[in-house]
């Protein structure tokens, strides 16, 4: 398996990719908005790289694709609840930082 | 600063070096879970192997995931009403987002109507119908449209629990027989799945409707809030 540049596994590195940079702008960054942005961004990476791992030589695995599929709504609830905690915090404490952070 | 960010940067190379070294040299799986799904096909009352592992074989999953996105709506639910009330101050006064609305409403629950029926046995289901359902709605309340019984506490917390206690409540009647819990007979497999299937779908939809309503365009800024209050000179 090792060394084919196929097809498939294009959807794979670019989660891959994805994944990086999410976690690179998740360590740069302290603005907790930035921060939930860039964890959504590593998030895709995951989903893509299990949807891209899904696909090889014997056909599409429906498994990962099934997770995926609940995964991103459960995602899009969690960052809509992250969203109203900030809220809370940003009211309550006027910062857009966590105090562990600076 | 600098400092933390070039060493941030040799970090997430390192990592993404490392995961793409993963993904090429991964070992290749014991399981051929595709002929498995395959040969499970016949009885899991549906023609899509996606919605098959989704609402069949690996129900349990998505029962907790759902009972997941129940659980992200109450803690909002909480934390939001412990705010003090203010009136509404949301919907764009633009004539042309309403003219538009006009057309599209109606598409949408055509659309995410077709997404239910269809998952059955191409891709689609409750989850893609039911973010359709949702995107309508956060359209109408940009929009400026209110709907009363959006309002109504009980009417919306008993349409948020639907999904999650039809999807139990089957689960539970499945079990009389003396099977499992969530083993549907091969008979009434389909049927079942699509009643679930569509009270999850009405379900997910006010919940992330619910979670967008939850989060209006309030002033947050300590500062702004008490600038409304006393109006500098």
């Amino acid at each position: 398996m090792s060394g084919a540049i196929s097809g498939y596994l294009v959807f794979a590195w670019s989660g891959v990719l994805l994944f990086g940079l999410g976690l690179f702008g998740f360590i740069a960054h302290r603005h907790i908005v930035r921060r939930l942005l860039a964890f959504n961004i590593m998030g895709s990476g995951v989903f893509l790289v299990l949807v891209g791992l899904a696909q090889d030589g014997r056909g599409v695995d429906p498994v990962p694709h099934a997770m995926v599929i609940t995964g991103i709504v459960v995602a899009v609830a969690s960052t809509a609840l992250a969203l109203v905690v900030f809220r809370r915090w940003y009211r309550a404490s006027g910062r857009t930082d966590l105090p562990e952070d600076t | 600063m600098i400092l933390r960010a070039v060493f941030a940067g040799l970090l997430c190379l390192g990592v993404t070096v490392a995961l793409g070294w993963a993904v090429l040299e991964r070992p290749a799986p014991v399981e051929n879970l595709p002929e498995r799904v395959a040969a499970a096909m016949p009885e899991s009352g549906v023609e899509h192997p996606i919605t098959a592992v989704l609402l069949n074989f690996r129900s349990y999953d998505t029962l907790l995931e759902i009972a997941v996105l129940l659980l992200a709506v109450v803690v909002a639910l909480a934390l939001r009403e412990a705010q003090p009330d203010r009136p509404e101050q949301m919907g764009l006064d633009n004539p042309l987002l309403r003219a538009v609305m006009a057309w599209l409403l109606p598409l949408m629950l055509v659309v995410a109507g077709f997404l239910l029926w269809a998952g059955a046995h191409q891709p689609g289901g409750a989850f893609q119908a039911g973010s359709v359902l949702a995107a309508a709605g956060v359209l109408l309340r940009l929009a400026g449209v209110t709907a009363d019984w959006l309002d109504n506490a009980v009417l919306v917390r008993a349409g948020l629990a639907l999904g999650l206690l039809t999807f139990l409540g089957i689960g539970m009647l499945v079990m009389l027989p003396g099977v499992p819990f969530l083993t549907y007979p091969a008979a009434h497999a389909g049927t079942l799945i699509l009643v679930i299937e569509l009270t999850l779908t009405l379900s997910i939809g006010l919940t992330l409707l619910s979670l967008f309503r939850l989060n209006p365009p309030y002033a947050d800024d300590p500062d702004d809030a008490r600038a409304q209050e006393a109006p500098k000179p």
